[in-house]
């Protein structure tokens, strides 16, 4: 399995075992379970469908009928999120209702998180892009945030595409490539990794394993030959 | 269960035990310093002049005037390198930060002693 979905539960900080403050991400991940296993014959692709956070409500007809059909023909508890996973290359396809946690990524030193970022609504141009805004004093009236000029004079006579403008910001998809993890609590499915996530806390979350870091150690190799 | 994941997480990292000392005592901690491959014990003596945070970001500052210098340093109390701390002398104080002890020298610097 390459990935997992979760909520964020907060940040803190931890000590590693040197005695180094680590600022830390707390992530509840899973357990998950399997509710479909796509494979190449059917859907022309390979992957995982996992459900995951339990629908606890008594009365089964607040979840939509499809999906409360679709768990109770396989048989299993239904579950509020479902998100696709690609299966690790040459790894054993699961069955539907199997239980997955956080102890695949026991041997990981790095995962990428995807989550929503949280949403700061239309914003403007020094909150969005990290303009400087203009001089609050020295005669600076009205224009204290505002982005300036936008462009030339006649020649092109057109505002340039992808131009820093204001606009919605935030309450996105964002990925943040390799974190590392610092340490995995299955006892509690909980999983530390090292630095910010985005989104709120209580987040939905997908972690996935990284496929860069294999790359970055590669290349770190022969240059630390080179030096010696 | 009743614990939140975040206060679970912190509760692994914290020190079952925390010695016992108050702003104003004069301390002598125990530090570990890795210096390349050797490790060794650090010991600094000092009036604890801030205690603040709390939890595991539990910081507190020692200050001791050295040959003339005054010399502060800060110490997270939940962090594995400190190792031990020690009152050497409590100090009678009247308030939480005793941050106007950096304008002060010699004489007028130094605290009631408190038993």
């Amino acid at each position: 399995m390459n990935g997992l979905v979760g909520r964020k539960a907060g940040m803190t900080q931890v000590f590693s075992d040197d005695g180094d403050e680590v600022p830390v991400t707390i992530l509840e991940m899973g357990p998950c379970f399997v509710t479909q296993v796509k494979t190449g014959e059917v859907d022309g692709y390979s992957a995982v469908q996992l459900g995951f956070d339990p629908f606890t409500k008594k009365n089964p007809e607040k979840m939509a009928k499809p999906q409360r059909v679709m768990f109770e023909k396989r048989n299993l508890k239904p579950q509020k999120v479902l998100r696709e996973v690609k299966l690790a290359p040459g790894q054993e396809e699961p069955k539907i209702g199997d239980e997955i946690k956080v102890d695949i990524f026991q041997d990981v030193s790095h995962v990428s998180v995807t989550a929503i970022s949280k949403g700061r609504g239309f914003a403007g141009v020094v909150k969005r892009h990290g303009f400087s805004g203009a001089p609050m004093s020295h005669g600076a009236h009205e224009q204290f945030r505002h982005p300036g000029s936008v462009g030339m004079h006649s020649m092109p006579g057109r505002v340039l595409k992808g131009k820093k403008l204001p606009g919605q910001m935030g309450n996105e998809r964002v990925t943040i490539l390799n974190l590392s993890v610092v340490r995995l609590f299955p006892e509690r499915n909980l999983m530390l990794v090292r630095g910010a996530v985005p989104g709120p806390n209580g987040g939905l979350v997908m972690v996935t394993k990284s496929s860069r870091a294999k790359i970055r150690v590669k290349q770190a190799e022969p240059a630390k030959k080179g030096k010696k | 269960m009743s614990l939140s994941s975040v206060d679970y997480v912190e509760a692994q990292y914290m020190k079952k035990k925390t010695p016992e000392f108050k702003v104003g005592d004069t301390v002598r901690v125990s530090f570990r310093v890795v210096e390349g491959e050797k490790e060794r014990i650090q010991v600094v003596e000092g009036v604890v002049i801030s205690k603040k945070h709390g939890g595991i970001r539990e910081m507190f500052t020692i200050r001791k005037v050295s040959s003339g210098f005054g010399v502060e340093r800060s110490f997270p109390l939940h962090s594995p390198r400190v190792e031990e701390i020690e009152v050497v002398r409590g100090g009678k104080i009247r308030r939480a930060k005793l941050y106007y002890l950096r304008k002060l020298r010699g004489k007028a610097a130094r605290l009631a002693e408190r038993f």
